[in-house]
């Protein structure tokens, strides 16, 4: 994998660039942290959003990432076909650039959601779960207060027909749509999801079934 | 030309509300009778210059779309006054 480096976005607020950045150079691949202000993408082969809290999720999570400088080159580098992951907050910074359909609503009961859960792959069509078996299920934190994925009926239609829902939760934890725990693009080198996989990559953290995620994407890169 | 504006943003009708449903339920444990329909919304206030009315009012509705709210899960309310 010379050569061969992925971009982890930072915005002011962003808080798991370190955990991507540390799974990933483990595996052996070579980081650059680009700050949301910078236009250039520094050649990297594939992208990660980062969980956290971009602009301190003031108007909506990810309302105000969705405009940052760096967003323009992102959306570029999505149209293009290579790798782009947004993890949570990421997710949400993905939807709300229009680079995946729907939104992230508050969690039903208004309950923020801070455990393991489990999931089931439903798709690996997309970039984040090439060298998964579908039907397979992983068990992976979340951490979040805006999980509840909806969108209207026909979008929620196009998603199922397309293969597009990558992750269901097996227990519906938040009130998202059909279970919906992660969405790919139609080309399925976009993907958003809210669990977090790179939390779940070292034996000490309780799983290790993050890194079946993390393999993939980078076989994509 | 000043202007006041004002950007009311709702949670669109079929959205859940939860923040509305649970401030109901604190209403409804106070004990005040017939409050229905309780919904949670933000108000974004600003001045605009700008050349006529027509142009701040496009603008603003415009910011109010683009960034005060999300088209998937919510609607604006834009109320202009001359300053």
């Amino acid at each position: 994998m010379t050569g061969v480096s992925v971009g982890i976005l930072v915005f002011p607020g962003s808080n798991c660039e370190y955990d991507v950045a540390s799974v990933l150079d483990n595996l052996g691949i070579k980081t650059k942290f680009i700050w949301h202000r910078q236009t250039d993408l520094d050649g990297v082969s594939g992208l990660v959003l980062p969980g956290g809290f971009a602009h301190g999720d003031y108007l909506r999570p990810g309302a105000i990432a969705r405009f940052s400088p760096v967003m323009t080159s992102v959306v570029e580098f999505a149209r293009s076909g290579r790798p782009v992951l947004g993890i949570c907050n990421g997710f949400q910074i993905l939807t709300e650039a229009g680079l995946l359909p729907g939104a992230l609503q508050k969690n039903a009961m208004l309950k923020f959601l801070c455990k393991e859960v489990e999931l089931e792959v439903v798709s690996a069509a997309s970039c984040a779960t090439t060298l998964i078996q579908t039907g397979k299920r992983l068990r992976l934190p979340i951490n979040h207060f805006e999980g509840n994925y909806t969108c209207d009926s026909n979008t929620l239609d196009d998603l199922e027909s397309n293969n597009q829902v990558v992750l269901r939760y097996v227990e519906n934890p938040n009130g998202s749509m059909n279970s919906i725990a992660g969405i790919s693009s139609k080309k399925g080198n976009v993907v958003g999801m809210m669990p977090h996989p790179e939390r779940a990559c070292d034996d000490l953290l309780g799983s290790v079934d993050g890194l079946e995620i993390v393999k993939s994407y980078v076989a994509n890169l | 030309m000043k202007f006041r504006a004002k950007v009311q943003v709702w949670l669109r009708h079929g959205v859940a509300d939860p923040e509305g449903h649970t401030v109901s339920e604190a209403i409804n444990a106070l004990g005040y009778p017939g409050v229905t329909d309780v919904r949670m919304g933000k108000i974004v206030s600003m001045t605009i210059v700008a050349e006529s009315r027509e142009a701040a009012s496009h603008r603003v509705f415009e910011i109010a779309t683009s960034l005060l709210s999300n088209p998937v899960l919510e609607d604006v309310i834009v109320e202009l006054e001359e300053a």
